[in-house]
This record gives structure tokens, C-alpha cells and sequence, in this order.
């Protein structure tokens, strides 16, 4: 948990990792994608304060203590939800899958919440794997990577056939949020890989299912944000907004968030640090203290308040999973009043965007 | 031997004789990066750009990830063959995309002037316009919001924009640049054209439709520019080094 100015805000991590992404566990033949993977990772890492930017070595592979110290000891995180991707082109024993993930967090109960995978190429296997998962894990999410390369095959679409079949035992089995992470590739090549149309077909066919678009459809954040507003049940994934804007791009940063405010709202948007791509240290503290600049060509979007922040730090993401939030972090009569109330127009729209 | 553009090379006279690297550099600044609306030179992607005696052009071009998109990153790539090949008195072209996945099947396919879909075959149905129409259109949507927002903001109303043509329009860079990327998809962009249209049908807008249109114009930008300062910052720290014509944002 986090404390400033005597509030406490209940931190919920709702995207991170725990990688191997070192030579050892690169697919001989696929080195050079393996090694490209990690450095492009890495290069995200530098839009971050520079005191947190480590070493490659280390960023290949990282300690079970080195997580924990960094993201619940350091980082002020309360529960983390594992985001598991797994690339096993690339990756042998792959890049972090859902089993490498909850080995770890077996040792540290209560901590951690086990999303699990699916990638529709993979047929019937991948669905009875997808059961054995959620049997064994609980797991109550699953991180959709569509841009991973599969027998040939450079991704996949939510609409695709073969992916409804999946959304529909998710459904069955209570996996209840999709996390869809767009890559730059996809099958055909001649389409846009980020667009995210796919999302707003399948979020209207599966109303029980919540879809949390993750790092809000970067670089298609107009296209996420003119469907999200439509759409009840996509949230706004915050990773790499915060860790790749707030610290290098602190002006983009504002507009951006006025932009999710506005179309998505702030019952709608998750932290997620994207560990280990960025430290939650200087993420949660920094958006904790940030407010929208005094700024004539930012005066027209929503402010934030206290509460605001609570929700997206993790209330938000504490009801999608049904974690436990100890009374004195809830919000007090829905809220307390933000130093930006005044602002003319907007509340009245901006509330009534929540789910 | 090779005249390199950072040497300073005088310009060379017009027709048949070899142009110095600075007139290749100046023709790259009409190739665009389709996503963020912005020329490959002013991003830093240009990594050297050299012309020989003879007239053999070679420039090398770099991404801010191993990962770009290919297709974008093809359409780049043979934008910057073409720019290149059209400067009179190039005689040769070779343009190299380094440190990227597909750098092969694309440094590949643009030299045999093979197209997209052949160049990745397989793995691609169609050729890139209809990408590059979409992407035309975001920015027409983004140029739209640079010229109406001074607009706005000096008290033009919805109903005196929608009645506006480009003709009446403030001349700014800005506007010249939307007319540009309209007259590109073949939308209309001359003085009579209004203002405000619908761009993927060219259709003007009434003034009911005009808010909802400004406010979408105004994510697309701010969606066009961060991204573009992603890419600027991913780049630094990948090369650490500045492209040629490279501007700082």
C-alpha cells in the first residue's frame, strides 16, 4: 500500500512479469528474435527515470528477490497480477509463462493473481491446456498476446473462428477478463496489426466478459478510446502510459490521460506497471503526486481527485478480481473531493462514463 | 568514391551529373512515416546517405525497434527508393533497412521492386495502399484539428466552420499541409472545398456533426504525437545518435 498527505491508496499491479529472457533460454535458430524481443523491452525501460534503468544482463533475467523486493518491498504493491506471455519460438522453456509464474508465487501466498494464455492456433490441445490451467492456477484472467508468431503463422484476430471457441469456454471456466495485448504483427501482414476493431466485436458478442485493452491500444489510442466509450465493458489497460509517458513525455502524458478521461473514464482505466519493464516504485508515486497542468490547451479534459487515483491505482482492478480491499482503503461516500471540482462542463459527463 | 552528406557537399548542377547528398537527403524529406504523419529525415530513421561520383546512391535507414510493423516499415522503405531513384542524375539506388527482423524480405523485395505481398509471400494478401489511404486519413483528421483548434479557441463556432472553405481558411503551414494530405486520397482540396468533411467520403459536415468531429480530430493528433514521441525515445536509446536532418521535438 501506498500513503501521501494521509491518504492510503490500495495498489493493485495489474500487469507485470516474471521473464527469462537470458541466452539460456533463447531457441537455437531464433536468437536473433529472442535477443531483439528483450533489447526492444529494454529500450522501453529508458523512457524511465535514468536511476532506474538497469543493466541488459540484468533485465535478461531477473531474481525471485529482485521481484519482490522491487515491486511489494520498494514498490508499495499490495496484490500483482501476473501477465504471462510466452513466445516459445523464441523462449525455450518460454518467456513467462503461466507456470513459471505461479512456481514463484506459491512461495509468497496471498501476493499474486495467476492470469493464464490461449492462443487460438493452438486447436483442441490449447483448450484442454487452457482447463488444466485454470484448474490448477485459478486462474480468473488470461493475457491474449495477438501478434505472436505460431507455426508459420505471425497472429491472429479476436474475430477469428477459432478464438470465439476460446472466448466461450473462458466464459464457461469464469476467466472473466481478457487482457489483449496488440504486437506489430498479425496474419494477413498487409493489415494493421494494433487495430483494434477485433476488441469491439468480441466485447459486444461476450457482455460477461470485461476486456482490458493493455497499454490502452498503443499507438492506436483514438481508435481504443472512440470504441472503449462505447463499449461497457473495455477498461483501459495503463501500462506503458504511465511508465513511457509520464517520466520522458510529461506533456504527451497529460493529453493522453485527458483523452482516457474523457472517452474512457477513470472507472475504467488499471494500473499496471509492466514490471520489469518499468519499476512500480517511481510509477505509483509519480502518478499519486501528478495533476493536470495549468495548461490553456489541457483545460478541457476531466481532472482527477483523490479518489480518481484510488480507483485506477486499484479499486478498479480489486473488483474485475474480486480482491479483498481492508476497509480503510475503500473510498469514504464514494469519494473525496478533488482540488479540481470547479472545473465547468465536464464532471456531469465524465461521471456518468463509468461502467 | 562516396560524397557524404555530412561533409557539406556542394549542390550539383541540374541534369545528368551526380547531385550531392544533400539534394538525396532533401528528396528523403517527402518520404513520411505512414503512422505518425511525420518525414523519415525529421525522425532521425536516416542513417547515412551517400551518392559516388557515378551516381550511385546508397542510404541506410534505422527504426526505433527491431520490431516495427513491416508493413509500415516497407512502406518506408520503398517511399525512400523512390524518392531517391526520381533525383536527377541518380543512377543507382540501394536503400537498406538495418537492425530489423524483416530487413531482408524487405531490403529484399524493394530492391526487385517485388510489392509487398510478393516480398513476404504467404504471409500477406494484398498490397499496402488501403493501409496507406487509412493512415492518410488519420492524419487528414489530425491536420484537421491543428487548423481548427486556434480557430475554436478564437471563438469560430461549429456552424461558421462547417460553413467555411479552405479558401476562407487562415493560410498557415498547417492548412497547407491538410490540403496536401486530402489532395493526396483524392479528396477535395481546393479553395471552394469546405473545411470540414468526412474523410473517408469527402462529404461535407453539418454543423450538428461538427463537435464530435473536432473532439475525434484532437485524440487522433494527440494519439499521432505521442506516439511519435515514443518512437523519438526508443530511438535515442537504441542508437544514441542523431539521424541525419534529424529534429529534435
Amino acid at each position: 500500500m501506498y500513503e501521501k498527505n494521509g491518504e492510503k491508496y490500495f495498489v493493485v499491479d495489474g500487469h507485470m512479469h516474471y521473464w527469462n529472457a537470458a541466452p539460456d533460454n533463447w531457441v537455437p535458430g531464433a536468437e536473433k528474435y529472442a535477443k531483439g524481443w528483450i533489447e526492444c523491452f529494454h529500450a522501453y525501460q529508458g523512457l524511465g527515470p535514468p536511476d532506474t534503468h538497469w543493466s541488459i544482463e540484468h533485465f535478461q533475467k531477473y531474481s525471485e528477490d529482485d521481484l519482490m523486493k522491487d515491486v511489494f518491498e520498494d514498490g508499495y504493491v499490495d496484490v500483482a497480477i501476473f501477465q504471462p506471455t510466452y513466445l516459445k519460438e523464441w523462449y525455450k522453456e518460454g518467456f513467462n509463462t503461466t507456470e513459471r509464474n505461479a512456481l514463484m508465487g506459491e512461495r509468497h501466498p496471498g501476493k499474486f493473481v495467476y492470469n493464464t494464455r490461449w492462443d487460438p492456433r493452438d486447436g483442441d490441445a490449447g483448450l484442454e491446456q487452457l482447463k488444466k490451467n485454470v484448474d490448477r492456477f485459478g486462474s480468473k484472467g488470461c493475457k491474449l498476446y495477438s501478434a505472436e508468431w505460431n507455426a508459420g503463422s505471425r497472429g491472429w484476430k479476436l474475430t477469428d473462428p477459432a478464438a470465439y471457441r476460446y472466448l466461450e469456454e473462458c466464459q464457461r471456466l469464469g476467466v472473466k477478463n481478457i487482457h489483449v495485448h496488440k504486437g506489430p504483427t498479425i496474419w494477413p501482414l498487409d493489415k494493421d496489426a494494433f487495430d483494434v476493431a477485433d476488441v469491439d466485436h468480441a466485447a459486444t458478442d461476450f457482455q460477461d466478459l470485461n476486456f482490458i485493452v493493455e497499454h490502452v491500444g498503443l499507438p492506436r489510442i483514438e481508435d481504443f478510446c472512440f470504441m472503449a466509450t462505447q463499449e461497457p465493458n473495455v477498461y483501459a489497460g495503463l501500462a506503458v502510459v504511465i511508465g513511457g509517458l509520464m517520466h520522458a513525455r510529461p506533456k504527451f502524458f497529460a493529453k493522453v490521460m485527458g483523452e482516457l478521461l474523457f472517452w474512457v473514464g477513470e472507472d475504467k482505466m488499471l494500473f499496471g506497471s509492466d514490471y520489469a519493464i518499468w519499476e512500480p516504485k517511481w510509477q505509483v508515486e509519480g502518478f499519486v503526486d501528478w495533476e493536470m497542468p495549468n495548461d490553456p490547451s489541457l483545460a478541457d479534459y476531466p481532472r482527477m481527485n483523490t479518489a480518481s487515483k484510488k480507483k485506477i491505482m486499484g479499486l478498479n482492478a480489486a473488483k474485475l478480481y474480486d480482491i479483498e480491499v481492508p476497509a480503510e482503503y475503500q473510498l469514504k461516500d464514494g469519494g473525496t473531493p478533488g482540488a479540481h471540482e470547479v472545473f465547468a462542463g465536464e464532471p456531469e459527463e465524465h461521471a456518468a462514463s463509468g461502467a | 568514391m562516396t560524397n557524404p552528406v555530412t561533409a557539406g557537399s556542394p549542390s550539383a548542377p541540374p541534369g545528368e551529373s551526380p547531385p550531392g547528398a544533400a539534394r538525396v537527403l532533401a528528396a528523403l524529406d517527402a518520404v513520411r512515416d505512414p503512422e505518425l504523419d511525420e518525414p523519415i529525415t525529421s525522425l532521425g530513421f536516416v542513417s547515412s546517405c551517400t551518392v559516388s561520383a557515378d551516381g550511385d546512391a546508397q542510404v541506410r535507414l534505422r527504426l526505433p525497434t527491431y520490431f516495427c510493423a513491416p508493413n509500415f516499415a516497407f512502406l518506408m522503405v520503398a517511399d525512400a527508393y523512390d524518392a531517391v531513384s526520381g533525383t536527377p542524375g541518380v543512377r543507382t539506388t540501394e536503400v537498406v533497412l538495418d537492425d530489423h527482423f524483416a530487413s531482408d524480405a524487405i531490403n529484399g523485395g524493394v530492391a526487385a521492386r517485388a510489392g509487398f505481398a510478393r516480398s513476404f509471400d504467404g504471409e500477406a494478401v494484398g498490397e499496402l495502399h488501403e493501409l496507406r489511404a487509412d493512415f492518410l486519413r488519420k492524419a487528414v483528421l489530425a491536420g484537421t484539428d491543428l487548423v481548427c483548434r486556434p480557430l475554436a479557441r478564437a471563438g469560430t463556432g461549429p456552424s461558421e466552420l462547417a460553413a467555411l472553405t479552405l479558401g476562407q481558411a487562415p493560410r498557415s503551414a498547417a492548412l497547407e499541409r491538410l490540403r496536401q494530405r486530402r489532395a493526396e486520397l483524392g479528396l477535395p482540396a481546393g479553395d471552394d472545398a469546405p473545411l470540414l468533411i468526412d474523410p473517408a467520403t469527402g462529404a461535407p459536415l453539418g454543423a450538428d456533426a461538427v463537435p464530435l468531429h473536432l473532439r475525434r480530430a484532437h485524440t487522433t493528433r494527440v494519439s499521432i504525437e505521442a506516439n511519435a514521441g515514443i518512437c523519438r525515445g526508443m530511438l535515442r536509446h537504441r542508437y544514441g545518435t542523431s539521424g541525419l536532418g534529424e529534429e529534435e521535438q
